[in-house]
């Protein structure tokens, strides 16, 4: 079995990679699935933890974050949707009418 | 008994009703309603004016206005003899003027509101006579003047009647400050007794505990406010606009209510006021000056109820110079005749301006004996009653006046001189009046003369009573060498603190009766030798400076215009253009535009793009980090 450091660096390069992609993307669709890769990424670090160290509470919270993760894709895609639908646009720059 | 609150009850639902209901009920039937509102009121003060005895005070509290430790102030309601007086002429009076509108105002549109302001009218003056503490006697004396501004600008569309209702309300504010102030000095001074009350009643226990010095001051405020409501000098320039309303309306004013509410406060003070002969010699010179001041105005306008006004002034100078020299029944005695041949008049020129189609300058009137024979009866009593001729109601008044004026302690030579060429000066202005409108060569236009009518009978009625009170209302009250006072005896006791009452000589009386009958006739004589506007030295004469000055009414108002009214629309206008915008909008304005100007760098940080918003969390986020795992 590969040392659980190499899962820990995965991880992290995809968490790393996830939060670049909320950051500097200008599409809400691409930025909710970085959001979804910082999940993931996590949920891998857990994982990682959880074999190593023979436990199974990290697996049980995967879960949790995985349900958490699915119901949050659905409300976000149907917020896009709504958004799409009056603005004809998904550049995240164009939606700052809430600021002062 | 409890029969006091009906007499303003019965007003203050039938204007109430004509407010809210007035409109589906119609004109008539709300005439009729205002009518018998005050009709009702009338009986009732006439109940209590009969069941009254002489030394009797009725009291009647409803319910407590306010209470706030030792301070009480109740609702509630008084009547001694001179309420009860006051309560005959406002309602009696008053309930002919609604009988007599029914008539006039038949074919106004706005009828209904007429008869409620008329209503609401009796309503707030009937409060102020009953009033038992100074605090509701100042409502109703503040709702008068409100009364009087509504019914002076009825007639609103026309510009010039609503400036009129205006000065009314503004110099009676001035007057009521005077009043106010003087209300409030005498409660701090009772307080000081610990006396926290404003009951007459009461007062008038304390009065020798009061400093003298103090009470001049108080008397002298009170006396601005009965100035200002009461029309004398230097407040009076007012009453004579107020004829800018319908006509009835001028006579409500002038007769029976508003203008009388100075003089009945003064006497139903009158402890109060006889304790300063500083005041009351003031007032003496007030009155007489007002009286002798008008009544040269009066003998120079052609307007016909202008004329009347200023009579009003000059005989409601009269009233204060009997107040002044301490005969307060007098001074009660003659607003009550005044009440009937004032009303009279009024009501009579009333007659001939609706007659003529709306035309109140006598130059286009004369001649109208013929058409008007009823007006002209009325209007010859009543003229006849103001000049004094002998066993009419303004004869046994005015003499009373003249007389207490020269056996009172407080009065004097000057101020019996000043009251007795009054006396002429009336008889002329009034037979110059009469003259000029109903003999002589009729100067009425064409179209005007075409439809010239007698009033209605339910014009025609008010008039014969009016006239009839004119002649016998003053057999109340007639020397000792003919029947006798059944008046001073009524009113002694309500001014047993300071009466006059010294009937000395009798003969005396009859020699001054003769002098004031002489000036009388010799006025009468005058007018009745420039009877004809053609008359070569009358057309002389009103060509002449002095007869210009007295037609410009001494350019009073032209003064007060110059010294009060510009200075004080100029600083407004100053205030509101320069300093308002400059100064406190500058101000305000500056301040918001600091605050602006100093977060115009912290709102840069706020883009409202959310991928800003989330790079700073994170930056936040590793710097937290770095900062605990480098610890």
């Amino acid at each position: 079995m590969a040392p659980l450091n190499y899962y820990l660096v995965l991880s992290a390069v995809i968490f790393a990679i996830g939060v670049a992609g909320v950051i500097v993307r200008r599409n809400v669709i691409v930025i909710l699935m970085s959001v979804e890769l910082m999940l993931n990424a996590v949920n891998l670090t857990f994982l990682a933890f959880a074999r190593s160290f023979g436990s199974m509470d990290g697996q049980v919270i995967v879960f949790f974050v995985m349900t958490v993760a699915a119901a949050e894709a659905v409300v976000g895609l149907a917020i896009i949707i709504a958004l799409f639908r009056h603005r004809r646009s998904l550049d995240p720059r164009e939606m700052q009418l809430l600021k002062w | 008994m409890t029969l006091l609150r009906y007499i303003p009850l019965f007003p203050l639902a039938g204007a109430l009703l004509n407010v809210f209901v007035g409109r589906w009920l119609g004109r008539r039937a709300a005439g009729l309603l205002a009518c018998a509102a005050v009709g009702l009121s009338f009986v009732v003060s006439f109940a209590i004016f009969s069941l009254l005895r002489a030394t009797e005070v009725l009291r009647e509290p409803l319910f407590t206005w306010m209470e706030v430790a030792p301070l009480k102030i109740e609702i509630a309601f008084q009547a001694d003899a001179l309420t009860a007086v006051m309560l005959l002429i406002i309602t009696g009076i008053g309930l002919l003027i609604h009988i007599y509108s029914l008539g006039y105002m038949g074919h106004d549109e706005g009828m209904v509101r007429y008869f409620a302001y008329l209503n609401l009218f009796i309503f707030f003056m009937s409060l102020l006579v009953l009033a038992d503490n100074l605090l509701l006697l100042f409502v109703g004396w503040e709702g008068v003047g409100l009364c009087s501004y509504l019914l002076i600008g009825f007639w609103y569309q026309d510009h010039a009647n609503a400036i009129a209702g205006n000065k009314a309300f503004i110099v009676n504010r001035i007057g009521d400050f005077g009043f106010l102030l003087g209300m409030l000095l005498l409660f701090w001074e009772m307080g000081r007794q610990g006396v926290w009350s404003l009951s007459v009643s009461e007062l008038q226990n304390i009065t020798h505990l009061l400093r003298p010095e103090r009470v001049r001051l108080i008397t002298l405020l009170l006396f601005i406010g009965a100035a200002g409501k009461s029309a004398q000098i230097p407040l009076y320039v007012w009453l004579p606009d107020a004829m800018q309303g319908p006509t009835p309306v001028s006579a409500l004013i002038h007769a029976a209510t508003m203008v009388t509410a100075g003089v009945y406060m003064t006497a139903r003070l009158s402890f109060l006021f006889s304790m300063t002969p500083e005041t009351l010699a003031l007032i003496a010179w007030i009155g007489g000056l007002t009286a002798f001041f008008a009544a040269t105005i009066a003998v120079a306008q052609n307007d016909i109820k202008r004329v009347l006004a200023y009579s009003t002034v000059s005989q409601l100078g009269y009233m204060f110079l009997a107040v002044g020299v301490g005969a307060f029944s007098v001074a009660i005695f003659h607003l009550f005749t005044h009440a009937f041949f004032k009303a009279c008049l009024f009501l009579s020129s009333g007659s001939v301006i609706h007659a003529l189609g709306g035309e109140q300058d006598m130059r286009k009137m004369g001649g109208l004996r013929r058409y008007l024979p009823t007006t002209y009866t009325t209007y010859l009593v009543a003229t006849l009653a103001i000049s004094g001729f002998p066993l009419t109601a303004g004869f046994f008044s005015k003499d009373q006046i003249l007389w207490a004026v020269h056996s009172s302690p407080a009065g004097s030579t000057s101020l019996w001189t000043l009251a007795w060429l009054t006396a002429g000066l009336t008889a002329f202005y009034m037979f110059r009046q009469f003259f000029l409108v109903f003999h002589g060569k009729c100067r009425v236009d064409e179209p005007a003369l075409a439809h010239i009518h007698e009033s209605p009978p339910v014009m025609r009625v008010p008039l014969v009573l009016l006239a009839l009170g004119s002649i016998f209302a003053g057999w109340l009250a007639t020397p000792e060498f003919m029947w006798g006072s059944l008046w001073e005896g009524w009113l002694e006791p309500v001014f047993s603190a300071g009466g006059v009452a010294n009937h000395a000589a009798s003969e005396d009386e009859i020699l001054f009766m003769g002098v004031t009958l002489a000036i009388s006739a010799f006025g009468f004589l005058l007018a009745f030798l420039f009877r004809s506007p053609e008359n070569k030295i009358a057309e002389w004469l009103s060509r002449s400076a002095i007869c210009r000055l007295l037609a410009g009414k001494y350019y009073i108002d032209e003064l007060y215009d110059f010294f009060f009214v510009r200075p004080f629309t100029a600083s407004a206008r100053w205030l509101a253009q320069i300093c308002d915008p400059g100064l406190i909008d500058g101000l305000v304005n500056g301040v918001a535009e600091r605050v602006r100007g100093g977060s115009l760098l912290g709102r840069q940080l706020q883009s409202g793009n959310v991928q800003h918003y989330l790079f700073a969390f994170l930056a936040g986020a590793l710097a937290l980090l770095a900062y605990f795992l480098g610890r």
